[in-house]
Parts: C-alpha cells; sequence; structure tokens
C-alpha cells in the first residue's frame, strides 16, 4: 500500500503546484485591429510618484503591452493643470497617474480634483480585497467602493462670511446622485455582484443625503436581483473594522467614500496594493486605489522603496479598460505570486525591497 | 511510512484548489458609464438541430439575465439567397448568432453560410480546439485555434462546365485576403499571448496560390519577432495533428484545408459538439458552433431531440466576451464546464445519453 500510495502522493504534488491562478481556455475572439497600440497620458506626479509610473512603464516594456505612454509633468503645487496635459488626456481618452500632493491651507486648490472636474470623471472606484498571501486582520474582505466624485463637500465652494467665520458649502444634485447609483448599479449588475450598500448620514443632513439615497432607491428598483441595502456612515466604519464580509459594492457621496475606500483599503492590505480608477462617460483616469494625495515621506523616495503594486494591479484594470484582457490577466497573474510568495515585498509589506526589486520579481514571473 | 504517506496525502487534498473554483476575476473590470445597456444580436436559428440549440442559448441567455436581447430570423439552407431583412439586421447589430445551414448537395443552391460570410466580409473563421477537463479522449493536451480565411480560396464558387463532362473549378488566392488573414492570426497570437503560429499550405505542389499565402505570412511573422512562425504542408499537418497534437498552438490556412483542419482538430479535442467558434470581419461576427457550420445532425437526433448544445453555449460566451461582457462569458463558461466535468448530462456524441433540455437545465443549475 505504500507502494501505491508514494505515487499518488507524487501525482497531486505535481498537481498541486498549479498554484490555482487561471486561464480562461475559451477564446477572447478580438476584432481585426483591435491590436493596434494605444496612446495613453502619463503623469508621473510627485514624492513616490514617478517612482511607481516608471515601475509600470518598465512592466510594460517587458510584457510587449500595445500601450505607449506620453508623459507630461504635472506638480502639486502648480495652481492649474497644464492645457496641454488636459488636452492629451481628451483625445487618449485614457490616463495613468501617480499621486498629486495637495498643499495644506489656503491658496491651491487639489489638482487631483480639478481633473475630476474639468473631465468629468464622476465615479471613483477602488477595489478592495484580500490578496493571497498577504495576512490581514480581516479574512474574506471583497469590498468595492464607487463614490461620487465632482460635488459633495468637496465642490470648493468656501467663503470667509465675516473675519474668523468660514462657510463651506456642501451640494448635493439629483443629477449626480443619479448617475453614481446607476453606475454602481451597473457595475454590480455587470461584474456579477450581489449587493450594494448606500453609504449616508440623513439622519442629520435630512435634505442632501435623503436626496442621494432618493435617488439611490429610484435606481436599485430597476435592478431587483441586486439587493439593496443602506447604512449610516458611522456605523459602517464600525461595521468595516468588525465585520467587512458584510460589503460588497457600496456606493457613496463625496467625503464619505474618501473615508471609507481609505478605511477599506486599509483592513485588505494598505493603500499600497488596492487598485481603482476613475471614469466619466468619456475619459478614465487610473492611480492607486485609495488616497491618491499621499505621495509618500521624503525617506521612501530617497530609499526607493515605494510600493509599486498598487499602481500595476491599477494599470491591469486600464489593460482591460482598453480591452486587451490577456495582457491584463499576465500582469494580475505576476503581479499576486509575487506578493503570494513573499520574498519581495517593500516596507508597508512587512519585507525591506526596494521598488525595483518588486518590478523585477514581477517581471520575471511574467510568462 | 504508509503513516507518513497518509498524512502527507491529506494535507495535500486539503490545499487542493477545487476542480469547481470559478474563474472569478479579482481585479475589477471597470465598465464605462453606460456599457451595462443591453445589446440586440441577430438569431438565425437554422436548419435541423439548430433550432433546438439555439433555444438552449436563449434558455440560459434568460437564465443569466444576460444584456442581450435576440431578433430572430428564419433562414432555412434550401433558400436561394440569405433574405434581405436578415443581411440588414445583422449589419445593424454587428452581431449575429445562428445555428447551422444545411447546403444542399449537387449543382443549383450554393451555400448560404459562405453567402452570409462574403456578403458581410467575414474573412476569418476561428475555432478553438481544447480538451475540456473531464471529457477524456485519446489526445491529451490539446489546445489549437485555427483560424482560417473564410471568402476565397477553393470555395470561391466559381465553377463552369467547359464542355459537356469537363468542369473547371477556380481556386482563387489574393495578396489582399492571405495579407489580412495572416495579420489577424498574428494579431490573435499576440492579443492572447500565445506563442507560435503554424501556416498550413500545400505549396509543394500549388507553388503560385499557396505560394503567394505564405509570403504574405512571411511577410507579417517578421513584424512579430516575439511569435515562432512555422509552416507546414497539409498532408503532413493531418498527420501530426493525429500524432502529437501539442506541437500546434496557432494554425492559419486558407479556406479548404482550414475546414479540413478545423474539423480535424474538433474531432481530436472531443468532437464538434463541444468546440466552439466564430467568423470574424472588419464589422461584423457571427457566432456558430466552431466546425461543420453545414453540420446539421440527422433527422434521428432532430426527432429525440438529443442534440450537443455545448458548442454552441461556448460560442455564445465567446460572443458575450466580443460584446464586452466578460462576466457574463465567464459565468456561462463555468457553469457549462462543470456540466461536462461531472459527467452526469451528457449527449449521445459525448457517451451519455441526455437529451438537450437536460443538459441545458443542468447548465441553468450551474449558474451562480
Amino acid at each position: 500500500m505504500s507502494r501505491r500510495s508514494l505515487t499518488l502522493l507524487k501525482n497531486l504534488a505535481r498537481n498541486a503546484n498549479g498554484s490555482g491562478f487561471q486561464t480562461r481556455s475559451v477564446t477572447y475572439m478580438p476584432r481585426p485591429g483591435d491590436g493596434a497600440p494605444r496612446a495613453v497620458t502619463l503623469i508621473p506626479g510627485d514624492g513616490i510618484g514617478p517612482l511607481v509610473t516608471n515601475a509600470v512603464e518598465q512592466v510594460m516594456e517587458a510584457m510587449h503591452a500595445p500601450v505607449f505612454f506620453e508623459k507630461y509633468d504635472v506638480h502639486g503645487e502648480m495652481s492649474r493643470v497644464p492645457a496641454e496635459v488636459m488636452e492629451s488626456i481628451r483625445k487618449n481618452k485614457v490616463c495613468l497617474k501617480g499621486g498629486l500632493k495637495t498643499p495644506v491651507g489656503g491658496g491651491v486648490s487639489s489638482l487631483n480634483v480639478q481633473l475630476r472636474k474639468e473631465l468629468d470623471l464622476f465615479a471613483s472606484l477602488v477595489n478592495c480585497f484580500n490578496l493571497p498571501g498577504l495576512p490581514t486582520r480581516h479574512e474574506n474582505v471583497d469590498i468595492v467602493v464607487i463614490r461620487e466624485n465632482t460635488e459633495g463637500e468637496y465642490a470648493g465652494l468656501e467663503h470667509e462670511v465675516v473675519p474668523g467665520v468660514v462657510e463651506s458649502l456642501k451640494v448635493i444634485t439629483k443629477f449626480c446622485s443619479e448617475r453614481i447609483a446607476k453606475y454602481a448599479f451597473e457595475y454590480a449588475y455587470l461584474n456579477n455582484r450581489k449587493k450594494v450598500t448606500a453609504v449616508h448620514k440623513a439622519n442629520i443632513m435630512k435634505l442632501a443625503d435623503g436626496l442621494f439615497l432618493e435617488s439611490c432607491r429610484e435606481v436599485a428598483k430597476k435592478y431587483p436581483s441586486i439587493t439593496y441595502n443602506e447604512i449610516i456612515v458611522d456605523n459602517c466604519c464600525m461595521q468595516l473594522v468588525a465585520k467587512p464580509e458584510q460589503f460588497d459594492v457600496m456606493v457613496t457621496p463625496n467625503l464619505y467614500g474618501n473615508l471609507v475606500a481609505n478605511t477599506a483599503a486599509g483592513i485588505a492590505g494598505g493603500t499600497g496594493v488596492m487598485p481603482g480608477g476613475n471614469v466619466g462617460a468619456d475619459h478614465a483616469v487610473f492611480e492607486q486605489g485609495a488616497s491618491a494625495g499621499n505621495v509618500g515621506k521624503d525617506k521612501i523616495v530617497l530609499e526607493n522603496k515605494a510600493n509599486p503594486v498598487a499602481l500595476l494591479l491599477s494599470s491591469a484594470m486600464m489593460l482591460r479598460h482598453l480591452q486587451f484582457p490577456s495582457f491584463a490577466d499576465r500582469l494580475e497573474t505576476a503581479v499576486k505570486k509575487v506578493i503570494a510568495e513573499g520574498k519581495c515585498r517593500t516596507k508597508d509589506l512587512g519585507g525591506t525591497s526596494t521598488t525595483q526589486e518588486v518590478v523585477d520579481a514581477v517581471i520575471a514571473k511574467l510568462d
């Protein structure tokens, strides 16, 4: 019996080494001409931005992906995004960017928000999920936070009424609430998600968040197979850290979305690994999932130890958005394998590698 | 030693991924706003088993709430031409799903399958022949994609009787068509991470015709240095297919060889009842069962309703992916593969005894 079990063991061991990263067998039949290279605007940004966008460029080269980048220098302290950059994005329709640091205090408005408003990128999407091989305090996390990007508390309408008194306007419109709700439910429908949760504080801000909720409820009626529920934002934050597996897709106005996305990213492994993007009717900008304004400390920049995983996974989302699913799959699989192995990790994941070491590991794992 | 191997076995079995792990993508496909709007697809049930299997697809699409709705048109193989309204509909919708159209043998009526492809200039036919897990065949590790030129070659339909008793049939090969099919084949390989493209020909005999085809392939191959290119004569190719099919990856062929190679490859991998395929042109796409589009089964299968719907179900998964609904495509594929792997619901050509409806019900039950 032991002789037979030995061969059985050998067979099992051979098959178990397929680490569960699956490949698609039924083909994607492209249209003729689908392989033509696409131009993508690239904005390296500040701080760790140039480091991680460079990582993406290297990996794209290694894969021979049909994208080429048009680089533009934009820094957080500029007062406006340069016109040529906007034109480039309008022409290419897709942009990949590192973070743009927003100075604290009066004067300069956030360039991240400016970009989103000018291009009307009304939906911000962050996918927070547990990565195999990266243990965290929370398991079974798979949350997608869809956040309204253009209005709400970030409308930027502030004024000083009298010296010492400042008013800040939070604007909620039916138009914007409806379209973000429509996007969230359409997203859930297209990606086979079962539940959409609206996050609000309508017990206090009865009219503003009440309008948001009404729009969500109306749209929910059109999708009877998707469960819809609502949760107050303070309870939501508590539930996120207690029982995150109850959440699936979350649709939120601007400010709550920012906080919920960062919290969800944090419980699932950190903002250094979660991918995300912003999409509007005509354009899409991909950047690391949460904390687009977080450009890291000077020390990380000096030592070149920034985590490129978030931007690499966002560029995989970008490849899928550009309809290159095979390349997207290869990139994702390589990144996930590197993380699962655990040998090359930057400081925020508990290791000591530099950005370049992680990039080299990913390139080595591409097949 | 037996004691240690038992515990090792237990550990290994515990860590093994379940064979039914759905291909769930963790990194999201971020759709554009409005991507979920339903698409219209022309549906041509066809002859013989056609209505049975297209009915199967319609049921499954309903069950999945897929964002497609079908416009049905009756076309039968013995009609002289494809009706005008059908062509209009396909031109408008850009995508069509069809069952087989039986072409009468002998003079007179030309094949409606061919007519459709020529009118809409659907120049590439793609058949993906792959071993389906759970379906045991004599050949393992088969994963071949046959890309076949669809509009010219031996199927130009140019025949005439010179004198009574003597018939000439013209095989036409043009640089234009050969170049575009070669370009499509290499682009396909590039976009789907395939490593090798093999051109199938008989240029030792038809030196000018197949020679022109080969020249076009060689020129295009120069633009893709990352993809291996080689050539094989069609008779040797057929022998290699049944002897060592794992050496082939993507195969690009002219019209007739492609028909034969596709059917052979489909046969070694499990039969034409399970292989998906489609036809694509610059603007339109038609999805039908992979090989043997003209094979509509015999009357007995139609009466007993025992046709195999798997090929058309997998082709409709290709169609969903073509229409940019990747999640629906994945769900459909996973459900179909699960049903085949379990082995309880199989039609006669796969060794079982079920009806089409039983297979469809099993697929719908397996959808998640």
